[in-house]
């Protein structure tokens, strides 16, 4: 940067190196750079002095052992012969598992709200407004004791099912759904969904230049709902319904068969949606509120009905300033999933924390940790901000 | 996250442990003027604060009675409260001197883990717990196929309940907490069938459960759980020291030296009882410990032989009333032995 000075006389000023601001920045700047390379420097070599002297074992070797203890929840099979490095896999899905239903929920529940904290009619306001203040005041440790002890507490033991519709049970241990057992043929019913989605989205593409064109409209939801859902049921009973039903039954302890969810994954699943939802819910009245009062009424006067306009003119404009607050909740949820380990879960901190103590490998599994945490967070962060993008506003 | 910065702490305590801090901790616990000992976060008769929030119990006796060698005060020691999961890398880290903690002595914790054991304070196994009035005619673990089962993480005992139900070809769905409160609090609202830990444990935790009557503790017993104080590795001398405060408790009981008649004993002729307490002239075997010739008497008169500390936390005077078993003395047909003090 030259100072004015300079230019004003033409020559260069003979200021001294040291004065010089780049020349100083940059000294800064290494000087921060070359200290933090000997803290880290020195960290690692004091921890590996201090591991060897403490007889302790370091590297990542240990992934390959025997884990021998067994995991209650995992989506892929896991004995109690399969590597420590498999229960930290299994754990990472269970991560992964009420990370992603629970920040689809907490969306779901969290518009619903948000919408209704701007509702004209009194009682679907306060209800709201209570939600809101009740769950964004409570630690989500304590929403998820409250869905766990508290809702365990008053659910029946295995022989005193609740009997759901559908062959469904509900007990102490969990909700027990039928399994599906599909026969031969049943591919059939699989295309029949694909194609389903892919008539609907020619015919929405069709449906929606047609209106371009001629301003006629298409019932575009009901042929899609027609497509996704009779196609399949076509092929289904074209096939000769090959689909039976394996029904949870009652055994010494527990309910055999079927499919089992376990309650610590309920209760860390609606208490995570319920706990970021309020937070949600919050960000989208911003937002609603955010698109100034004009566009609802330029879209009235145009005779959009108050549901379209909410859709497709206040809601859109609105997702610009809802997305990025948004992401840092979902940053949350997944963070917040931790606490699994209060309820017994097994995510990737219990069954990393299991094989940290059996182990002894503190430094790896803390390493691992961070690196999986870390990448989750930018992975979702990448993912919003390319969202962001998208919805950000075109300038013409 | 909370679980995650704990690890965290610890690992960077490991990293960033100044070299000597770890060299000679008994120079450092005089210096501190106290004991620090991790203990369990309130199991019945081992370690568990009482109504005034005084710690008792087995493994807090115990580490008194090192304080009591070292101070000649039971109560310059310190608890630190530890869960299953974190009492190791509480005492690699340094944040214990020893750890108390009815720990199992296994060759890993011994080697990969680096630690060391001073010796069997209780000699323990694996037992089931069942609620007998809701699961009638189960009376063998071998029943237990299909069961729920409550376990804490981090344990011998998730390991052992894995092996046991995998060599009796028997499934079973793990429920598994890192808080003893968390295993407890869900055993007692029916998520599990099964409670499993150390038998003495599960006497211990029987006693807190809304109707301790209801439940069983099932005859099998499915591994060897010798509990014990352990130190860091790469310390010889407090590793002896702990060791030796264990065997001098245990050779008094076997020369029948109590708190009630240590008095008398100090006058005692008999030269192995002269030896332990240290009244034998010009005797080096305390000093040569690092601690004063009468560490034994020091440790006795506070909290007693090994017998009453027993009897106290667990046995006959005790809510658990254990008996002796294979803790009695190897005199009397039990596996508790201290090694010559001379
Ligand atoms: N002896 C076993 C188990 C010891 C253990 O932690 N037992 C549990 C169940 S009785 C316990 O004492 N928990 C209390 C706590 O975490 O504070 C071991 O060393 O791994």
């Amino acid at each position: 940067m030259a100072t004015p000075q300079s230019t004003v006389e033409g020559a260069a000023p003979r200021v001294p190196l040291f004065y010089d601001p780049r020349v100083r920045g940059i000294a800064y700047q290494v000087l921060v750079f070359a200290g933090l390379i000997a803290l880290i420097y020195w960290i690692i070599g004091n921890t590996t002095a201090n591991l060897q002297r403490a007889n302790i074992a370091s590297g990542f070797d240990f992934l390959q052992g025997r884990a021998g203890f067994d995991i209650g929840d995992s989506l892929v099979e896991f004995s109690s012969d399969s590597t420590y490095g498999r229960a930290l896999f299994v754990g990472f899905l269970n991560t992964l598992r009420v990370a992603i239903v629970g920040i689809i929920t907490a969306t779901i529940i969290g518009f619903i709200i948000g919408i209704g904290r701007l509702s004209k009619n009194w009682l679907i306001n306060r209800i709201c407004l209570v939600y809101v203040e009740v769950f964004r005041n409570i630690p989500p440790l304590l929403v998820i004791f409250f869905w766990y002890f508290g809702v365990l507490s008053v659910l029946p033991l295995p022989r005193e099912s609740i009997d759901l519709p559908f062959g469904s049970y509900l007990n102490s241990r969990g909700l027990y759904f039928p399994r599906f057992l599909w026969g031969e043929g049943a591919w059939l019913v699989l295309v029949g969904l694909v194609l389903g989605i892919v008539f609907t989205f020619f015919v929405r593409r069709w449906a929606h230049r047609r209106q371009m064109a001629t301003g006629e409209q298409f019932p575009v939801f009901w042929t899609s709902v027609a497509l996704i859902g009779g196609l399949p049921l076509l092929a289904f009973v074209v096939t000769g319904l090959p689909l039976s039903f394996e029904f949870p039954e009652l055994s010494t302890f527990n309910l055999r068969g079927g499919i089992q969810v376990r309650p610590e994954f309920l209760a860390l699943y609606l208490a995570l949606s319920f706990y970021t939802a309020a937070f949600i819910a919050e960000i989208v009245r911003a937002g609603v509120l955010g698109v100034s009062h004009g566009q609802s009424e330029a879209a009235q006067a145009l005779g959009l009905r108050s549901s379209q306009s909410m859709r497709l003119v206040i809601i859109p404009q609105a997702l610009r300033i809802i997305i990025p607050p948004l992401t840092s909740q979902y940053l949350n949820l997944t963070k917040n999933s931790s606490l699994a380990v209060a309820i017994g879960y097994p995510d990737l901190v219990a069954t990393g924390g299991t094989t940290l103590n059996q182990t002894g490998q503190a430094i790896e599994v803390v390493a691992i940790w961070l690196v999986v945490y870390l990448g989750l967070s930018l992975g979702t962060a990448g993912l919003m901000n390319w969202y962001n993008a998208r919805m950000a506003l075109v300038e013409r | 996250m909370k679980n995650i910065v704990k690890a965290l702490l610890g690992s960077a305590a490991i990293a960033m442990m100044a070299a000597p801090a770890s060299a000679a901790t008994l120079d450092d616990v005089k210096a501190k003027g106290h004991v620090q000992c991790g203990v369990n976060t309130g199991l019945i008769g081992f370690s568990a604060p009482d109504d005034q929030g005084n710690w008792k119990g087995l493994d807090v006796d115990f580490c008194r009675a090192v304080a009591a060698a070292i101070f000649d005060d039971p109560e310059a020691v310190e608890f630190t409260p530890l869960s299953a999961k974190d009492r190791f890398t509480a005492l690699q880290s340094g944040e214990v001197d020893v750890l108390s903690r009815n720990t199992t002595w296994t060759i890993s914790r011994d080697t990969a883990l680096g630690l060391n054991f001073a010796g069997v304070t209780y000699y323990d196994g694996q037992g089931f717990m069942i609620n007998a009035k809701k699961l009638e005619g189960i009376n063998s673990a071998l029943q237990l196929s299909g069961a729920a089962v409550c376990v804490q993480a981090g344990t011998t005992t998730e390991l052992n309940l894995a092996d046991y139900f995998k060599a009796n070809n028997m499934e079973y769905s793990p429920v598994v907490f890192e808080k003893f409160e968390e295993v407890n609090a869900a055993y007692d609202a029916g998520r599990c069938d099964v409670y499993t830990t150390d038998q003495s444990g599960l006497y211990a935790v029987r006693l807190n459960l809304t109707n301790p009557d209801d439940h069983i503790v099932l005859p099998e017993i499915i591994s060897k759980e010798p509990l014990g104080p352990a130190v860091r590795h790469g310390d010889d001398q407090w590793l002896d020291i702990v060791k030796w405060v264990y065997y001098a408790l245990v050779n008094a009981e076997e020369l029948g030296i109590s708190q009630a008649n240590l008095e008398e004993k100090m006058n005692s002729d008999n030269p192995e009882v002269r030896r332990l307490l240290g009244t034998e002239e010009g005797s080096k075997l305390g000093t040569d410990l690092g601690l004063t010739n009468d560490f034994a008497v020091r440790a006795i008169k506070h909290v007693g032989n090994y017998g009453e500390i027993f009897e106290r936390n667990v046995g006959a005077e005790s809510p658990l009333k254990i008996s002796r078993g294979i803790n009695a003395l190897w005199t009397k047909g039990g596996l508790q032995y201290g090694m010559p003090i001379r």
